[in-house]
């Protein structure tokens, strides 16, 4: 499958030409710079290298013995847990003719370097790389070159193993497996060509490799001793790199310094070391299981000794590999963590920066390998061992999933053959075992599996033998093309089909106008390839359709009146290749607005309109955007007002189930064509979105409302669909999508919440997936988890992109198991347990009530803080106890109790609360935590203090408030961040320096009541506020906009409503709420 | 009189065994189907296709059978279905929105609790049939080795 460059994903990844040949090649590609690396000579290394291998490749020893510690040559391994195997097995067999394909980012790193190995070869200044440096010193850096590390935090760490133990092979230092493979193959850039020769010289090697394994352990002695003096410099020196290697395409996962470490690494001589990493990196594995739990892991007992001797903070590092892993079992509690708050005495428990996702206790090598929090989260970070545990908790065990995100650095590997379980189908992943070189052993079901013979060979490093170092078992987030075994289709094209309602009140609101110009600057930004089509269609009370054939002079409208019974006009020429006619749909759209604008036509057939893009899509698929401005009323799907303007929102039957399945239906036969429909609301009026959100709901689509949208009356609003359109338009896409999550035996999926279509118990069908969207798993355990110290959840999306290749998106997690209530809260996940509980929230609103949501909200609270008083704490003390993981739990709660979606009173819209509650289940975590719980600055006294500093520019920091009127003073200034909203409020009294130099006006009283942009000025204060807010803007899709606001102003009390721990009309103040709690928990 | 009663019991035994050869066909085929979804074999909008159109059937065989025990003054085996006749009425007022006839909602049914309440109902109602099946035999048998 030599695989013609892929353009870089959005992400930025591109990948390379022409992958070598297919069989043989397994060539991950990874990022351009990793990839480059290895291409380097090929030949050179690969000698080298086999001999490594072997040795390694008995890496799985005991580790008992290895309390001796690690001696690489050896024996190693040691995972005393799941690793058994002992590995032995120098032999490779001959590997032949193994290639690698060549794939190579051209992203970033052209690969500059010829074949020298040991020319730093990645030119790619671009990341971290320090380029010249490390490539030469290959034989040297293993052992003992600490200064020429120094770069690399790695380094220190091998260093401080060393001391440790054996000195670890240089390699080893890379000992965070993961991270040296990618660096390896920063190191060279090779050619691709190469590669072929590479794989001869692989089976050639072998004998060399054993010679220098015996040789290896002697050297190690020497080695260590430099180490430990090492470390502790090494340290520092990893940190200023760290920026650097930021940027390197590598594996997300990987620490910075990691990365560099490895980097350096790469040359050739590390070869011979990479081999005795990889018997460390067997090990890898067992060690993360010994730390979960204790009960399983035996291999705990031999890591103490290692432990001890590095007194440096990084002891772990230096194990390298997982070796070590015993170590962690200890860790997991941290005093912090066990100790329990007294809410009510508690005042300010409110951090001041934005809370970070707890950090599963695992060890630190496996920690590295874990998926990042902001892709995967679970709400519980140790797993309960039983449902019973789990129920005793009280706590809801789930997945919160962002698996489409767009990403930075992303590996992505190419290879004939994706490795996978045999029996439960699970994508090899970093938390897989290798009983030995040969053999692997799902992490999921157990089932142990053959090593295919491509799998053997490391495109990465170039080397034989070393299956554990490949990119898949080093990344936890890692991309593949996926074969044609991936496909019941050929690729289909990126197809969209825009619908406009041109009916007289869609022409009122003016939207016709931004949406077309929009599309017509972004035109050539569409995600796709020459293969984009386009369409489309309007309607009113009649439906029209446009063809763009080739030829013609301007667009040709045909009008399809029979609304009953929809057909296609004509069978070509409606959807056209984007490329082939642009003139054509340029011109459409410049004079779409004006031609309706005489229209009287009130009516409205969106069922029709859906009906009739339906056929449209159906041979191909592709993505639906709809504009509607008002209730739809006549064809198929017409829908009746259903809003009474003054109902109390506790009364029993609001709206907020569909009157009619027919947009449901006419989602779930979209869903079946691969076509998603998003949806674009823009209404004035209630527009029942109950019923027309389903449409996107159950085909995977995302919906957008803009509230009272008007082209003249809500300029705001205007701003905010261009910039929410553009992202829309140019985000990634991915087409004919399915989502499979994957869990150990023993825990099973229990619902899944978000858009899409459920097609099997672990299979989401999304005819489109975007990177905005969210998703949400409750989980629960079916069988005790007994004997598993982890588990571990995957999630595999299999998408065709814009650019009509085929890729599986894999992310793996891996959680300690735990056999104690306290651990189990120890572990609790505030914000993730928030995210599920609204998911929750918005299905029992629909099923059953809203106030039964709420009741089952604020239930959720006191159960679990009662049984935590009741089973945890010992000493029975006044007051509510809580442990420190969940201090903001009864916060949170009350945050989504006062949250738009969940709130009492009258003054919410239907039509706005039915949208939140589509956020809720649409939004990725971060996101919906932000709508929930607001961040509260200061703003008119920023400083540099602390500040971040981005592309140049300075981004101040500050402390993030409690949402209490309290703390709000009169002099000074604040801003909100809601998510898609922001409030400055300035206060009556505030200096007049920010008013003046912030705000560009004279005097309080002059602050216009709709202000809703800062003024450029050019004073520090200014620049300092506007870097602050365009960075918190930068960081989500959408838009929000910026209300700048006084006490007179109108919006004041939208401000104050987010106020959470205030008491409001309808509801408690935190303090009260607490109190309620408290009575329930104590009863 | 007495005859007259009997002779009706005997249709009404001899029309029970059709509620056993009917009815219970739906449930096991329930049964089998929620399974089906449960280990992933088939589509739920094909299954919930499947089953939707066998809904009423079932609903409607049962109530007919209510209304002959009724007419032949059965009152014990009246009584024992009675509970099962509300809960098939409420079942069905309380179904999810739906144009067409039917219970199960394509969307909602691979919703773990639910997928575990149909199945747990299609069991029950197995049992219930079974169970009602052997009562009407014994009941007609006895109606006529009596006379």
């Amino acid at each position: 499958m030599a695989q013609p460059g892929r353009p870089p994903a959005a992400s930025g990844h591109s990948s390379q030409n022409g992958a070598g040949e297919e069989r043989y090649s397994n060539g991950p590609v990874e990022n351009s710079l990793m990839y480059s690396s290895q291409m380097l000579d090929g030949q050179g290394f690969s000698s080298v290298v086999p001999g490594l291998y072997s040795h390694q490749i008995p890496t799985k020893v005991p580790l008992h013995p290895s309390s001796g510690q690690y001696n690489f040559g050896g024996s190693q391994n040691v995972s005393p847990l799941s690793n058994q195997g002992s590995g032995q097995t120098l032999n490779r067999p001959p590997v032949g003719p193994i290639s690698m394909a060549p794939l190579q980012h051209a992203s970033s790193v052209p690969q500059m370097l010829p074949p020298s190995q040991n020319s730093a070869a990645i030119p790619s200044s671009s990341n971290s790389f320090i380029s010249g440096a490390h490539p030469p010193a290959l034989s040297n850096w293993q052992y003992g070159q600490t200064p020429m590390n120094q770069p690399t935090g790695y380094q220190t760490n091998h260093f401080a193993d060393v001391a440790g133990t054996v000195s670890t092979q240089p390699l080893s230092s890379s000992g965070s497996t993961n991270p040296a493979t990618s660096y390896q193959y920063a190191v060279s850039p090779g050619g691709p060509p190469l590669q072929n020769s590479y794989m001869k010289p692989g089976s050639i090697p072998p004998p060399v490799n054993r010679p220098l394994a015996s040789a290896f352990p002697p050297v190690r002695p020497p080695l260590g001793p430099p180490p430990a003096g090492g470390p502790p410099l090494v340290r520092p020196s990893a940190t200023p790199i760290g920026p650097p290697n930021s940027s390197l395409p590598q594996p997300l996962l990987n620490s910075a310094t990691n990365q560099e470490a490895t980097k350096y690494q790469s040359p050739a001589p590390q070869n011979l070391k990479m081999g005795r990493n990889v018997g460390y990196s067997y090990p890898t594995l067992p060690p993360g299981y010994q730390n979960a739990s204790s009960p399983g892991a035996p291999g705990m007992q031999s890591s103490p000794l290692q432990y001890p001797a590095g007194p440096q903070p990084f002891p772990q590092p230096s194990l390298g590999t997982n070796h070590i892993t015993g170590s962690m079992g200890g860790l997991s509690l941290q005093p912090e963590g066990l100790r329990s708050i007294n809410l009510l005495q508690e005042r300010n428990i409110l951090p001041t920066t934005s809370l970070q996702a707890p950090v599963p206790n695992l060890h630190e090598e496996i920690q590295k390998l874990n998926c990042n929090p902001e892709l995967f989260r679970c709400t519980l970070t140790n797993i309960p061992q039983t449902q019973a545990l789990l129920n005793k908790a009280k706590l809801p065990l789930g997945l919160l999933l962002h698996p489409f995100k767009d990403l930075s650095q992303l590996p992505v590997v190419t290879s004939s053959t994706i490795v996978r379980c045999r029996s439960c189908r699970t994508y090899i992943n970093p938390f897989v075992s290798f009983l030995d070189q040969r053999r692997w052993k799902c992490n999921l079901c157990y089932r142990v599996n053959d090593v295919p013979e491509e799998f053997m060979y490391n495109p990465v490093t170039r080397v034989y033998g070393e299956p554990h170092k490949r990119p898949e078992v080093q990344n936890a987030t890692i991309e593949f093309m996926a074969p044609s075994e991936y496909m019941l289709r050929p690729p289909q094209p990126p197809v969209y089909l825009f619908v406009f309602d041109v009916s007289h009140n869609a022409i009122e609101t003016g939207y016709l106008n931004t949406v077309c110009k929009t599309l017509l600057d972004n035109l050539d930004l569409l995600p796709g390839n020459t293969r984009t089509k386009i369409g489309f269609i309007t309607f009113d009370s009649t439906i029209h359709f446009y063809s763009l054939q080739e030829g013609l002079s301007q667009p040709q409208m045909l009008i399809v009146s029979d609304i009953e019974d929809v057909f296609i006009p004509m069978p070509e020429n409606l959807l056209v290749n984007l490329n082939e006619n642009k003139e054509l749909i340029q011109d459409l759209l410049r004079t779409l607005p004006q031609m309706f604008t005489k229209s009287l036509e009130t009516q409205s057939a969106l069922g029709p309109a859906l009906q009739a893009a339906f056929k449209l899509m159906s041979p191909t698929g592709g993505r639906i955007s709809v504009f509607q401005t008002q209730l739809p009323s006549v064809g198929v799907g017409s829908l009746k007002s259903r809003e009474e303007p003054n109902q109390k929102a506790s009364a029993k039957d609001i709206h907020l189930t569909p009157s009619t399945d027919f947009y449901k239906k006419l989602a779930l036969d979209c869903s079946g064509q691969q076509v998603a429909v998003d949806l674009f609301l823009l209404s004035g009026q209630y527009s029942d979105l109950a019923s027309l959100g389903c449409i996107s709901r159950y085909s995977a689509g995302s919906v957008y409302y803009y509230q009272s949208y008007h082209h003249q009356h809500n300029p705001v609003q205007v701003e905010k669909l261009q910039k929410e359109l553009k992202r829309y338009l140019t985000r990634k896409i991915g087409f004919e999508a399915v989502m499979r999550i994957r869990c150990t035996k023993g825990l099973s999926i229990h619902t899944f919440h978000g858009n899409f279509f459920v097609r099997s118990t672990d299979l989401l069908s999304l005819p489109n997936v975007n990177p905005d969207a969210g998703y949400a798993v409750q989980m629960s355990v079916e069988e005790s988890l007994t004997d598993m110290p982890v588990v571990s959840f995957q999630s595999a999306l299999l998408y065709t992109s814009s650019k009509g290749e085929r890729r599986i998106r894999v992310h793996t997690m891996c959680l300690p198991v735990v056999t104690t209530l306290s651990d189990v809260y120890l572990g609790a996940d505030v914000q993730a347990i928030t995210g599920l509980l609204a998911n929750m929230a918005v299905d029992r609103s629909v099923s059953a009530s809203l106030s039964d949501a709420r009741d089952a909200l604020v239930n959720a609270v006191i159960d679990s803080l009662s049984a935590y008083r009741s089973s945890v704490l010992s000493i029975q003390q006044p007051g509510l106890m809580a442990p420190y993981s969940l201090r903001l739990f009864p916060l949170h709660v009350l945050a989504l109790l006062k949250q738009k979606a969940f709130q009492t009173g009258t003054n919410i819209r239907l039509d706005e609360r039915i949208f939140t509650m589509c956020q809720v289940k649409n939004q990725p975590l971060i996101y919906l935590m932000l709508m929930t719980h607001p961040n509260l600055y200061r703003v008119d006294n920023l400083t540099d203090e602390g500040a971040l500093n981005i592309n140049d520019k300075t981004i101040p920091q500050p402390r993030i408030l409690q949402l209490s009127v309290e703390k709000l003073s009169r002099d000074g200034a604040y801003l909100m961040d809601a998510g898609s909203v922001m409030f400055i409020w300035v206060g009556k009294n505030c200096g007049q320096n920010f008013i003046s130099q912030v705000l560009g006006v004279p005097s309080h009283a002059s602050i216009p009541q709709n202000m809703t942009h800062l003024p450029e000025l050019e004073t520090a204060e200014s620049t300092r506020t506007i870097a602050f807010i365009s960075w918190l803007r930068e960081q989500r899709p959408f838009f929000p906009i910026l209300y700048i606001i006084r006490d007179e102003s109108p919006l004041k009390s939208s401000f104050l409503q987010n106020m959470i721990e205030d008491r409001t009309e309808s509801a408690l103040s935190y303090y009260e709420f607490l109190l309620h709690i408290q009575q329930q928990v104590n009863k | 009189m007495c005859k007259i009663i009997d002779q009706i019991c005997l249709v009404t035994s001899c029309g029970c065994k059709p509620t056993l050869q009917n009815c219970p066909e739906n449930s096991p085929a329930q049964i089998i189907a929620f399974d089906e979804l449960k280990t992933d074999y088939k589509n739920p909008i094909d299954q919930c296709n499947t089953l939707n159109p066998l809904v009423l059937p079932e609903y409607l065989i049962h109530a007919f059978f209510c209304v002959m025990f009724l007419c032949a003054a059965e009152w014990l085996t009246l009584g024992l279905n009675m509970p099962l006749l509300a809960y098939h009425i409420w079942r069905y007022m309380s179904r999810p929105v739906m144009s067409g006839p039917g219970l199960y909602d394509p969307t909602t049914i691979m919703n773990a609790d639910i997928l575990a309440y149909c199945q747990k109902e299609g069991w029950c109602k197995l049992a219930f049939y079974l169970l009602s099946f052997f009562y009407y035999l014994y009941g007609m048998i006895y109606v006529l080795v009596s006379s």
